[in-house]
């Protein structure tokens, strides 16, 4: 494959694309992460290929909104495949997710060979949505995310505190009457436009690492569901401009991989440094622990007296005043 | 149907099989408004799946549930529920008073957010449950009774007139589990009907009015005073229970 930087297209609207694409899947990830579903994500954009060459070979058009359509009835499909089978079978909810990602996955792959063969000259840039190729962003893509996934963020206000209570105590959810049935659908169908919004810019492969990094590193941070959420869109923000920079400016990089980096290095970033949580933080915890046990007059210590100084640090942690809390999150 | 007095719960024939294996058979239980029940039985007796099964929460394979005479669903209003402990993931980026103001969804409806209203209300029973200096607090931060009286405190802002609670002394200290005995009979003074899935057969006729025995079928259910003998638990656990007194 050829890729191809025409000029016309600035590095502006890929930016912009890349931009929303991580606000967009930063913010609907984190539900997934919380939720435990983080292989969900990668389930859908693997289930989701072999839609985008069934729209093709149908349509024989290349439009985004058409194909992004094919996507994701295709990703839809593999979830109700997952759900069913997991419901009907003895199989379970991990074995029940690779068989379909490598099922679909792989008919997918032979669709687009297949395609790829008759030589269509039409076909170019399908497979972009293997490694993604953000360059081949155009202004209608972003216009079509922007709207596509506008319109999911705003349905994931609307339904925050419904959408909060699902993800953290669905008994109690169904107990007071809350559709949870229809709000898994509603949340499944938002995180499934996400993974189609990406598809083209980061591709099927990676595409749940753009779910699943922003969330992650965002949870280091703070402690209250709104923060994390806007966070994640900032950071998946973030990873997806710089991975579109660095990707545009190098010539035959996939940006999918390259974004992916982005994320990566926010998340060991996110995962060394952030107070709290962070690994530098436990470390300096307890090298202060070490300090004070040290000016007791000891030097060696029992496990016993290591487990009590560390839960009496901790204790006075707990104890210091508390970030002011938020009543909306 | 007429009945002299209107039973707080009604269950008839309630059956409920997970992939054929019947987890409860044929079960009933009538409830009188105003008492303080216990269900107790051996592990996998079916204790939690009967809570679950009277909420909706599983689907049963027949059988009836009736709150005040009406099914469950119209009655939402008037249910309180505290699931167990650790069916929530603790680790859930929110405070104690957002848990807690939870209990107010069901009253909110759709879309609207909590507001002050929600706010007081749900102070009010951090308060009762003794932990209203915890109410910023990050849900990680707790132990497993400050979780327990979390979670009960979000059902009293319900402000129900039934409640059902799953295993609430799991796990807790001894301090917590007698304020939260203290909380249950205050429920029961004010009128309301208390439901119970409890474990430990010693403190039964300390803390409770109303027992059920169930093993899978029901095998007992009353007054503590009639129901709770020897000879019904042995029924119930097969005559492996060697501490009773009597």
């Amino acid at each position: 494959m050829k890729t191809l930087i025409p000029f016309n297209y600035t590095l502006i609207v890929v930016a912009i694309g890349s931009a929303l694409l991580g606000i967009i899947s930063g913010a609907l990830g984190t539900y997934a992460v919380l939720r435990r579903q983080s292989l969900l994500g990668d389930a859908i954009s693997h289930a989701a290929l072999p839609g985008i060459a069934i729209a093709f070979l149908l349509t024989g058009s290349k439009t985004p909104l058409i194909l992004v359509l094919g996507a994701a009835l295709a990703g839809w499909l593999g979830t109700l495949l997952i759900l069913s089978i997991i419901k009907l079978t003895r199989i379970k909810y991990d074995s029940a997710l690779a068989l379909v990602l490598s099922t679909f996955f792989g008919c997918g792959l032979v669709l687009h060979t297949l395609i790829q063969r008759t030589g269509n000259a039409n076909q170019a840039g399908l497979d972009t949505f293997l490694f993604g190729q953000a360059a081949s962003l155009l202004e209608r893509d972003v216009l079509t995310m922007g709207i596509l996934g506008g319109i999911a963020l705003l349905i994931m206000s609307l339904f925050w505190k419904e959408l909060k209570l699902l993800v953290f105590d669905e008994a109690f959810a169904t107990s007071i009457g809350l559709p949870v049935r229809a709000l898994d659908i509603l949340l499944t169908s938002l995180l499934t436009v996400a993974i189609v919004l990406g598809l083209q810019a980061v591709g099927a492969v990676l595409m749940s690492a753009m779910l699943v990094a922003p969330a992650v590193a965002a949870r280091q941070w703070t402690d209250r569901l709104a923060h994390m959420v806007l966070l994640a869109a900032l950071f998946g923000a973030i990873a997806g401009v710089s991975g579109t920079v660095i990707s545009s400016s190098a010539s035959r990089i996939p940006t999918g991989p390259t974004i992916v980096l982005c994320a990566t290095v926010i998340v060991g970033f996110s995962i060394a440094l952030a107070p709290n949580r962070g690994l530098v933080w436990h470390w300096v915890r307890q090298r202060k622990n070490k300090a004070r046990m040290q000016r007791h007059g000891k030097t060696t210590f029992t496990a016993q007296e290591k487990l009590a100084e560390r839960l009496a640090t901790d204790r006075k942690l707990l104890e210091s005043p508390q970030r002011e809390g938020d009543l909306e999150a | 149907m007429n009945t002299l007095e209107t039973k707080a719960i009604e269950v008839t024939d309630l059956t409920v099989a997970y992939q054929e294996k019947p987890v409860l058979w044929d079960v009933d239980l009538d409830v009188p408004p105003g008492v303080l029940l216990a269900i107790v039985g051996p592990n996998g007796a079916g204790k939690t799946t009967l809570i679950k099964a009277i909420l909706g929460l599983v689907r049963p394979a027949a059988g009836r549930v009736l709150i005040y005479e009406k099914p469950y669903p119209a009655q939402r209003r008037i249910v309180g529920y505290v699931p167990q402990r650790g069916s929530v993931d603790w680790d859930f980026p929110t405070n104690v008073l957002d848990v807690v103001m939870m209990g107010r969804y069901g009253n909110l409806g759709w879309i609207r957010r909590p507001g002050k209203a929600e706010r007081e209300l749900a102070m009010n029973a951090l308060e009762k449950v003794g932990m209203q200096a915890y109410a910023e607090r990050q849900i990680s931060q707790l132990s497993g009774g400050q979780q327990q009286r979390v979670f009960l405190a979000r059902a009293l802002v319900q402000d129900a007139t039934v409640y059902f609670m799953d295993e609430p002394f799991q796990g807790v200290d001894a301090t917590t589990e007698r304020a939260i005995v203290a909380l249950l009979q205050e429920l029961r003074a004010n009128g309301k009907t208390v439901v119970v899935v409890h474990h430990d057969l010693q403190t039964v006729t300390d803390y409770f009015d109303w027992v059920m025995l169930l093993n899978i079928h029901r095998i007992a259910s009353g007054p503590v005073e009639e129901t709770f003998t020897s000879d019904n638990l042995r029924q119930t656990y097969g005559g492996r229970v060697a501490f009773m007194k009597n």
